[in-house]
């Protein structure tokens, strides 16, 4: 009799917060979105149809035309994002943590600034700077006798995406210098020292030393930006509306989905191809990020000091 | 004990409010318009609050992005107010399948409205109005006419004239011709083609038209208006493609343009802050002598809440509501938000009055877009801004932008197929 164990209540116990809110908050409602993609609504009222509204989206002109488009939108500007805020962000913590700079921790916070900075006032700064009546980009460009180079770049199909992308590598560049900068601060001494013995150092001891012990850290600034850019909405809205203009060229599939859930203008909401589309977007994110835990992360050495 | 207390208050609030409703009946209006509660407090309810000293009213208003989606959960949860300012068209005709609102039809009042000004809140057969309507907003050009008093020019009657003016206006240079940009897209389709749109297609005749299948938007009524919107954009300023909505506003309104292609809804806006006089023309004919049609849109009116529970109160606003009285005060208190009354109501804003008379020489119709049309996928509204914008912008060809909208429209509104 005494030696049955105990039930060990004070597992349950403290779990149970965490897991009744996260199931409530998270759980739920993703399974319940995954659910409403099965259904169709005839005169309001669901009807089963199984894989029907997927076969909807890929097939049907209309439907798949947005979608690719919307797809192909949001994976140039995921390209644009990785080849230019990070390789920027990494350059950034590596200037940051070299002792000689002097004020780093002000440009630490500058840099930083516009990361914790709401999207609607990024958005409705960068529209007003690019403005071409009252910003101060073609004042700028004329100041320097390059005005010829100005474009309403937020009004044309071949620029507008690029340029939102690169809005958003503007607000974003704090997160993977702050990352970096702290993977750097981690390395130890000694292993510098080591380097520096061996004759290794300036540009050399950055790329042989420094870079492969923050590899890690890189890796997982990549999968952050890949979840963040194709769950991107918010800065498209604000610069570019709903409809995210002009002719659908910066149409993401964040965009695309608010169309089809909530529905615009005159289009009604309609909730089961609303939920198809973000179960697309939750697959190709899930797929992505298990290319790169299983591909990727699981083949990065890591150094234990 | 904290609970408790906070149950009793509660209790002790819900007496009080209840014992207040009983001396005096208190209705709820629900509206997207909060840019209108002063006037709501100020002007329209102490006017109605004078004749009938029983009835309490109360404006409830949110954001217009907001008010669809609350007031759905708000009918459905049963904590709506008891008259409902209703949308144009398919959001409201949404609501009264669903049995939210109360069928107006017998209202006597009804028959101080065109069918044009009930068609937004009927049933597609016509049958059954729903809604009273209150008011509605015309579209045309408002002009700088300090800036045409300069340069010489008088407000175009054709479409000749027309360009014949943007023509010198570009020429003098002191002046961007015309304000508008194709950033935000709904301008181009709705302050451009559905403006000077309904002098191509004869106004209902061709909306009805496109309804019933026997015109198609390929049709060259139809593709006429992309075809003249293909030339407007080098009269708009520079780099009008990421030219906003607010930016053509101020663009106008700051005097640096001229002619600014216009719903009536700007009136108020444009007169607190024009520094200079303005006038306004109805969109130009094709040639001298031409029948004219203007785009008069309705725009907001107001219905039942099905599940009130103080509806007599509720009806005697209602019928307030259609009454000219109303419509009076309401044409002045909101220049630019028309009456739809089908009697003749004098407006003191000048700029408004002049917009109002072009009911008197043209006939109305409305957006092409709004009445059965945009209820599918792919929705012809939204194709219509896209198509709008790119001709504009010179990205598409009329007759390209006219093909793709038809294919939308085609793909799912059997009459067109």
């Amino acid at each position: 009799m005494a030696d049955r164990k105990p039930v060990r209540w004070h597992i349950a116990v403290f779990l149970a917060p965490a897991v009744i809110v996260y199931t409530a908050v998270m759980i739920v409602p993703l399974f319940g979105t995954l659910g409403l993609s099965l259904f169709t609504t005839v005169e309001r009222v669901p009807h089963y149809v199984g894989l029907d509204n997927f076969r909807t989206l890929l097939s049907d002109p209309h439907w798949s035309g947005r979608f690719w488009n919307a797809l192909g939108n949001n994976f140039w500007f995921f390209v644009v994002n990785m080849a230019v805020q990070n390789p920027i962000g990494v350059g950034l913590a590596a200037l940051l943590s070299s002792p000689r700079l002097r004020m780093a921790a002000f440009y630490r916070t500058a840099i930083f600034i516009p990361t914790i900075l709401s999207f609607v006032i990024v958005g409705f700064v960068w529209k007003l700077i690019l403005s071409p009546l009252w910003g101060i980009a073609p004042d700028m460009l004329a100041a320097v006798g390059l005005k010829s180079l100005f474009a309403p770049w937020l009004g044309e199909a071949n620029y507008a995406l690029t340029t939102i992308a690169l809005i958003s590598v503007w607000q974003f560049i704090g997160i993977p210098m702050m990352l970096i900068y702290a993977a750097l601060l981690t390395i130890p001494e000694e292993v510098i020292e080591a380097a520096e013995m061996d004759g290794i150092t300036g540009m050399s001891q950055f790329w042989k030393i420094k870079l492969p012990l923050i590899l890690p850290s890189i890796g997982i600034i990549s999968i952050l930006t890949f979840v963040g850019n194709f769950n991107a909405f918010d800065l498209i809205y604000v610069t570019q509306g709903a409809l995210a203009g002009p002719n659908y060229s910066t149409d993401l599939l964040g965009t695309f989905l608010y169309r089809t859930f909530f529905g615009f203008q005159l289009q009604l909401g309609d909730p089961n191809m609303g939920a198809t589309i973000a179960t697309a977007m939750f697959g190709i994110i899930l797929v992505g990020v298990c290319l790169y835990l299983f591909g990727i992360q699981r083949r990065l050495r890591r150094y234990q000091f | 004990m904290k609970k408790t207390r906070f149950t009793t208050l509660l209790l002790a609030s819900t007496l009080l409010a209840g014992t207040a409703a009983m001396a005096n009946t208190t209705i709820t209006i629900e509206s997207w318009r909060n840019d209108d509660l002063t006037v709501w407090q100020q002007k329209i309810i102490p006017a109605f609050e004078k004749a009938h000293p029983d009835i309490k009213v109360v404006f409830a208003a949110s954001a217009p992005t907001e008010y669809n989606a609350a007031l759905n959960s708000k009918l459905d949860a049963g904590s709506a107010g008891d008259l409902i300012t209703c949308r144009p068209f398919d959001a409201s005709l949404a609501l009264f399948q669903k049995g939210k609102l109360a069928d107006l039809t017998a209202m006597p009042e009804m028959a101080n409205f065109s069918d044009v000004a009930k068609a937004a809140w009927q049933t597609d057969d016509g049958k059954q109005t729903f809604c009273m309507p209150m008011a509605s907003v015309i579209h045309g050009f408002i002009y700088n006419k300090d800036a045409f008093d300069k340069l010489g020019i008088t407000p175009p009657k054709t479409m000749d004239e027309f360009y014949a003016d943007l023509d010198k206006i570009k020429k003098d240079g002191t002046y961007i011709p015309l304000a508008m940009g194709t950033h935000d897209q709904w301008e181009a389709a709705t302050m451009a083609y559905e403006n000077i749109g309904p002098n191509y297609w004869n106004g209902e005749e061709g909306r009805k038209a496109i309804i019933a299948g026997t015109q198609k938007l390929t049709d060259p009524q139809w593709v006429a208006p992309f075809t003249e919107l293909a030339k407007w954009g080098p009269y708009m300023g520079d780099g009008f493609q990421a030219q906003t909505y607010p930016d053509s506003q101020n663009l106008f309104t700051l005097g640096r343009a001229a002619i600014y292609p216009a719903g009536s809804w700007e009136i108020s806006g444009f007169s607190a802050q024009a520094q200079f006089k303005m006038g306004a023309f109805p969109p130009p004919v094709v040639k001298a002598g031409d029948p004219c049609y203007i785009s008069d849109q309705p725009d907001h009116a107001m219905g039942l809440n099905a599940a009130s529970k103080n509806k007599d109160a509720a009806m005697t606003f209602l019928k307030w509501v259609g009454s000219e009285d109303f419509a009076t005060l309401y044409g002045n208190a909101l220049p630019g938000f028309f009456p739809l009354i089908d009697k003749p109501i004098k407006i003191d804003d000048p700029l408004a009055n002049e917009m109002l008379g072009w009911r008197q020489t043209c006939k109305p119709t409305m957006r092409y877009t709004y009445q059965i049309l945009s209820r599918g996928t792919p929705n012809l509204e939204n194709a219509l801004w896209a198509a709008s914008a790119n001709v504009i912008n010179g990205t598409q060809t009329p007759e390209a932008a006219a093909a793709e909208m038809q294919k939308d429209l085609a793909s799912w509104y059997k009459p067109q197929q």
